[in-house]
């Protein structure tokens, strides 16, 4: 392997355990909110994944999805803070 | 040149996933909604941000996209953990304080006797 | 310099800022797409000008363009300062954490200006903005230092305040 390869190999496994740890605080959370805040977390660490994954396996593509996934988790949290203001 | 532009990228994206590893891990160790609030989603702001400019370093054709990228992140994060904070706020999620200062408290105690 | 800008600036304004950003998204110069870019931008500016800027071209002049840098500057050492300040005590295993929501009077006269500020408090980890009602911030603080309304001014917001007020409010 190459110097490279080990190198997506650390940054990918970083990137899996913060995963980890906001999968933990998502099923563990006492109130609706701090769920929400680790999958607000939890989105953006798969973008910054999305985004290294396509520099991985040299795809364009990829971002493309990774902006449009952002924007959905944006309106999405928007949306759920409208609904605890009592707003919906 | 385009070595040094390799470094500099593997420099941001290695700063970028260690934020991104600090972020969840203060979502998983602080005591209340509002302190993960702060480590989670600006650490992991800092992080993410960090990392698409390393790979905009890595990939210099795709550098627009990357950096709109990046400037979505900066605008929409901050937005979207201040609407959580005061829709928590007003859906009586108290804050966790030890010297008890909450000095948003009295207007929410004004507006409710309004009503 | 000119605050408020003519209507049809910042009408134009908006559009060569969509422009810009249904460039960067299709990264392709083909006719079809510039035209369609053109149509919808044009139609998404000419329904949502009046609220997406009150400055209009104003913003380009030469001396706000260099305070604009300034404050990106400002903003970036703080931004990274704090971010290793709250990565510091998300490591220490005691977690010393001494949290409160707080508030201060911000002297800045704009609205836009004042949502710049907030959006900036928000950024750099250890605050949060809370609530923005008049001119007051409520900000939750992850470190509080002092409970005297004038030293928490000068602590979180007197930095950004002095390059905002020279950029929006002259």
């Amino acid at each position: 392997m190459l110097f490279e390869d080990y190198f997506n190999l650390v940054i990918m496994a970083i990137i899996s355990l913060a995963f980890l740890l906001g999968m933990v605080r998502f099923f563990k959370g006492p109130t609706a909110s701090d769920r929400v805040v680790a999958l607000d977390t939890i989105s953006t660490l798969a973008i910054a994944a999305m985004v290294y994954m396509a520099h991985i396996f040299g795809r364009f593509i990829y971002i493309d999805v990774s902006l449009v996934y952002a924007v959905l988790g944006f309106i999405g949290v928007l949306a759920f803070a409208r609904y605890l203001e009592g707003g919906i | 040149m385009g070595i040094f532009l390799v470094y500099f990228g593997y420099f941001f994206v290695t700063i970028g996933a260690i934020f991104l590893f600090l972020g969840a891990l203060g979502i998983y160790r602080m005591p209340d909604l509002y302190t993960r609030l702060q480590a989670g989603t600006k650490a992991s702001t800092l992080g993410a941000m960090s990392l698409i400019l390393g790979v905009a370093f890595l990939e210099p054709d795709w550098w627009i996209k990357l950096i709109i990228m990046i400037l979505f992140i900066a605008f929409s994060n901050p937005l979207s953990s201040h609407a959580i904070a005061r829709g928590s706020y007003k859906h009586n999620l108290k804050p966790f304080s030890k010297e008890q200062i909450d000095a948003y408290e009295e207007v929410e105690e004004s507006k409710e006797e309004q009503e | 310099m000119k605050n408020k800008a003519q209507k049809w600036g910042r009408f134009l304004y908006t559009w060569l800022i969509l422009m810009i950003v249904w460039y960067s998204y299709t990264v392709s110069l083909a006719s079809a797409e510039l035209i369609t870019g053109i149509i919808v931008t044009g139609l998404i500016a000419a329904l949502n000008f009046t609220s997406f800027t009150h400055y209009g071209f104003s913003l380009f002049h030469p001396r706000r363009i260099l305070y604009i840098l300034q404050f990106s500057f400002v903003f970036l050492v703080a931004l990274v300062k704090s971010n290793i300040q709250v990565a510091k005590i998300v490591i220490n295993p005691k977690l010393p954490v001494n949290p409160g929501i707080v508030k201060f009077k911000t002297t800045l006269k704009s609205d836009f200006a004042k949502m710049v500020l907030a959006n900036t408090i928000t950024l750099t980890p250890g605050t949060l903005t809370v609530d923005l009602i008049g001119d007051e911030f409520y900000i939750h603080w992850l470190n509080m230092t002092s409970h005297d309304e004038a030293a928490i001014y000068e602590d979180i917001a007197a930095d950004f305040e002095k390059v905002l007020i020279k950029i929006f409010d002259k």
